[in-house]
């Protein structure tokens, strides 16, 4: 379990042994830190247990008699599962790790016509849920599609493979994460790439030769980074996966938990997801290690290449562009048009609101938790605070139906404790927004977490040691100084949490108070029934509403290159 | 709604804190001299939605009884009985909408202090799940005895059914005539081959179909059966029936099973939806038949409103609602069935209990793990 913050407070203190002489204020001093010591350390404790509860609850679900389940998911359900999800984490790791990669090379380094415009638009997808995506792609390219029904027409029988399996899966997948990839690679290359093109050159090294010996190389932290998230949510994905009719760890849960009532073989699979997920970190954590965290203003120097080339990277973008985002993005406005005079109310307004509303509440929670542990894990970087840090960050990755039920069931029983002392009358915390908030931090943690991490080791001891001398409060260092040198982190946290809280189904429906209804629970209500045409207006709404963040981190990375 | 109320709605405290957040997000951007984080969340304490709230009240009439009901049916498709109801008797009726797992995991993590009244569902097997995990009350109503028949409620009368859907056999009529259908079972059979479409076995309507097979014709030969669907299949098992019906109509195979209400729906929209619907089962068995069904929860303090509720769903003027507006068959014998159903033919459904469906589902998911059905 979590080793205690007061054990390690006992270990030999090096904190910025000053050369002052006086052992009585040497010892003060001493004392000093080590009590701020054991309560920043006490607090990350805290913080990581509060978001450890959920699956810890779930994890310990072992209360159910074990049916003779086990043995029938290990026979005939959990080799395809393994094998699926190695399929899908490979594909997603392959397929937007060089989609993610190449493009933001491109656009970062290169003027081709369009590369302005693509820069921010192949951001887009990002706000596009999986899910949607998956749906939609299927009802473009099955059989009974326009796609190869016009085929047909034209007496061209080739069928397209079908889409609903495996493959077809992490294909979309890819299509659906690629960004993270993309815009932490842009960021890497934007701030160093250029600097490699000028020592490549003065070394007198090819293109190809810059971009793998010191650019990739360079860039590689970052981008490792991005398929992290990619692998987490490929391994959360519930929708897009239940589209495609694959069998993941998720659906498996599911399938334990809700079709043979035995919480304790969901209970044991889901530990063999974190068990994955556990090996992914790890392998990240490596590589994070290496990560070198120096920042330079390059030029603004881009390679020039003939005109062939250019078109070519412009048609490469456009293409990809078009299958992720805007062929999906244009028939979910055929759809919508198509059943908008049948779906659209006045309720909308309120979906629209609600969904802004949890969004904003969440984000901007997280973002605090986010700075704390950040600071904290900067302050005392040992073993049990990366522990600690990699606990807190690891809801990401349980899948949110479990999340929403692991959480649910403490709450419920608080409850119930409170109106049995008498000191509530009716359910409090279970319909409030509490619930919610907390379901949503403890998923959405991670998002936030990673890119306010990644700037705060930007800052350098002398940063911090000169916003010491020169700010008389710790809170008018955070003002002045930290905060400042922190907010683009904080900015991109911000913007990835909100988008992926406005794309979440399972937690807000499980959690969401009487009457909250979000865009993502009308969808839900539409796509249970098999009415996809009907489910595109509350999509589209998603998908608008997340483009202004997307939009915004653009400008953000843009201003930074 | 009007516009002032919308306008009302949009400058109300909901939206102050997005757009504050936004702001800051913005604020940030533009980064010279921004704001904490922290002091603007502290700033902007979440405003409950005690407006809403208030217009809720105010909307609803004199008595201020509410049913709470917990359902994983389609708000769109059960929201205009439930209207209709509120209008004839003033009862509010508040609805919560999820997948069914995540319903009942809620339902028993709330225990006696649930706000729930009443359980609504579709299939068999879900309330008897319910049922199972002590979820909902037994309750005795002569109405309820009256208008629904015994194989469609729970024995021990914890829960009824309300609307019939049928499972059956759908064809492309351009390739497939009705005199070579006969059962379920047939499907099985290699001349099949490569001209069968099917639903995933995850869907709770296909584990029914297979548990009420597996009382029919015992376990060996179900299996076989499965097997034999499973290598007569066109192409990967279909997440909906939806799709699956516009396949056979887009010529990817040349049957299939859906359930009857999809079918219907698709002829509203596309009146000359070429697939034909064939009433399986007919000379053996009957054609399989589910319901969507309620019952009353266990820690309900209005438990007299859910029944009441329950027993209005099961009177004439509810049940010819079900079937102009879903599709779905009355559970109630008599009633007029909008002319689409009607346009279907009579059939004869299975006699089965329909709990048997719950009691067997554990098993029939098994079954179709093993035999490879997905």
């Amino acid at each position: 379990m979590i080793t205690m913050p007061e054990s390690s407070a006992s270990q030999n203190n090096t904190v910025n042994e000053s050369n002052e002489t006086g052992n009585t204020s040497k010892s003060i001093r001493q004392d000093h830190a080590t009590r701020k010591r054991v309560i920043s350390k006490s607090v990350l404790g805290l913080i990581s247990l509060f978001m450890l509860i959920p699956i810890l609850i779930v994890l310990l679900s072992w209360t159910q008699p074990v049916a003779d389940i086990w043995g029938h998911m290990r026979e005939y359900v959990l080799p395809q599962v393994l094998k699926n999800t190695a399929i899908l984490l490979l594909m997603v790791t392959v397929i937007s790790g060089t989609i993610g990669t190449a493009l933001a090379w491109l656009t970062s380094m290169y003027r081709f016509p369009g590369q302005r415009f693509f820069s921010w638009a192949l951001m887009l997808p990002l706000a596009m849920p999986a899910y949607v995506l998956a749906f939609v792609t299927v009802g473009i390219v099955d059989f009974s599609g326009p796609l190869q029904t016009a085929l047909r027409d034209f007496g061209v029988t080739t069928a397209i493979p079908s889409v609903r399996n495996v493959w077809g899966a992490g294909l979309i997948l890819s299509l659906a994460f690629y960004p993270y990839v993309y815009l932490l690679a842009r960021q890497a290359f934007l701030s160093q790439g250029r600097r490699a093109i000028e020592a490549g050159q003065m070394l007198g090294l090819s293109r190809g030769r810059v971009f793998f010996r010191l650019a990739l190389p360079q860039a590689l932290p970052w981008v490792i980074g991005g398929l992290l998230l990619a692998s987490m949510e490929t391994l959360a994905d519930f929708g897009a996966v239940s589209v495609f009719n694959v069998d993941t760890f998720t659906t498996a849960i599911y399938k334990a938990w809700f079709g043979f009532f035995s919480l304790t073989t969901a209970a044991q699979l889901a530990a063999l997801l974190i068990g994955v997920v556990f090996i992914v970190v790890l392998f990240e954590q490596y590589w994070q290690a290496k990560r070198g965290n120096t920042i330079t203003q390059g030029s603004s120097q881009r390679f020039e290449v003939s005109k062939p080339a250019k078109l070519a990277m412009t048609l490469l973008c456009t293409l990809v562009f078009l299958i992720a985002f805007l062929i999906p993005f244009a028939q979910l406005i055929y759809w919508t048009a198509a059943n908008f005079q049948q779906d659209f109310d006045a309720r909308y307004i309120d979906f629209v609101t609600n969904s802004l509303m949890i969004a904003s509440i969440t984000t901007a929670f997280i973002a605090v938790l986010a700075i704390m542990i950040a600071w904290i894990k900067r302050q005392y970087p040992d073993k049990s605070t990366k522990l600690m840090t990699t606990l807190a960050n690891l809801g990401y990755v349980v899948p949110g139906t479990v999340l929403a039920v692991g959480i649910f069931i403490p709450i419920a029983w608080l409850d119930n404790q409170l109106i049995a002392y008498g000191i509530t009358s009716t359910q409090f915390l279970s319909g409030s927004v509490i619930v919610m908030l907390l379901a949503l931090s403890t998923r959405f943690m991670t998002v936030s977490f990673q890119p306010v991490d990644r700037q705060l080791q930007r800052l350098t001891v002398n940063q911090e040691a000169a916003a010491k001398l020169l700010s008389d409060s710790p809170f008018q260092r955070w003002r002045q100084v930290m905060l400042p040198v922190l907010s683009p982190g904080v900015l991109t946290g911000l913007l990835m949490g909100f988008v992926e809280v406005m794309k979440e189904m399972p937690i807000t429906l499980m959690t969401r108070r009487q009457g909250w209804d979000t865009l993502a629970v009308r969808v839900f209500e539409m796509t249970s029934e098999g009415m996809w045409g009907r489910a595109a207006l509350p999509s589209l709404l998603i998908v608008l509403v997340g483009l202004i963040p997307v939009w915004i981190l653009l400008r953000q990375s843009d201003k930074q290159g | 709604m009007s516009l002032n109320v919308i306008s009302a709605n949009l400058s109300s405290a909901k939206l102050t804190l997005p757009v504050a957040v936004f702001g800051m997000m913005l604020a940030l951007a533009g980064c010279s001299k921004s704001s904490t984080p922290e002091e603007s969340v502290d700033a902007e304490t979440p405003a409950p939605s005690t407006e809403q709230e208030v217009a809720k009240d105010n909307a609803a009439s004199a008595d201020g009884q509410t049913v709470t009901i917990y359902s994983s049916r389609n708000e769109q498709l059960i929201k205009p009985l439930l209207d209709r109801y509120t209008e004839q008797t003033g009862v509010k009726v508040e609805l919560v909408t999820d997948k069914d797992g995540p319903l009942m995991a809620r339902l028993q993590a709330e225990g006696q202090n649930t706000p729930a009244d009443m359980l609504l569902t579709v299939d068999a097997g879900n309330l008897w799940q319910a049922a199972g995990q002590g979820l909902l009350q037994p309750v005795a109503s002569s109405v309820l005895e009256a208008n629904v028949p015994a194989k469609y409620r729970d024995p021990e009368g914890r829960w009824t059914g309300l609307s019939l859907r049928a499972r059956t056999i759908f064809y492309d009529p351009s390739k497939v005539s009705a005199d070579q259908l006969s059962t379920y079972a047939d499907l099985a059979d290699p001349k099949w081959k490569g001209k069968l479409c099917l639903r995933t076995s995850k869907k709770v309507y296909n584990q029914s179909l297979v548990a009420s097979m597996m009382e029919h014709l015992g376990a060996e030969k179900t299996e076989a059966v499965i097997r034999g669907w499973v290598a007569n299949l066109a192409t990967d098992v279909f997440s909906d029936d939806t799709n699956l019906l516009e396949a056979i109509a887009a010529g990817q195979c040349e049957v299939g099973i859906a359930n009857s209400y999809y079918y219907g729906r698709l002829l509203d929209e596309k009146p000359d939806f070429p697939v034909k619907i064939f009433w399986a089962n007919q000379g053996t068995t009957g054609t399989h038949v589910n319901i969507s069904g309620a019952g009353v929860v266990t820690g309900s303090d209005n438990a007299d409103g859910a029944l009441k509720l329950m027993e209005w769903l099961s009177s004439d003027d509810a049940q010819g609602l079900y079937a102009s507006a879903d599709k779905e068959f009355p559970v109630k014998v008599g009633i007029d069935e909008s002319e689409m159903l009607r346009s279907w033919g009579q059939f004869k459904p299975d006699d089965i209990n329909v709990q048997k469906f719950g009691a067997l589902q554990t098993q029939a998911i098994q079954m179709m793990d093993k035999a490879g059905y997905k």
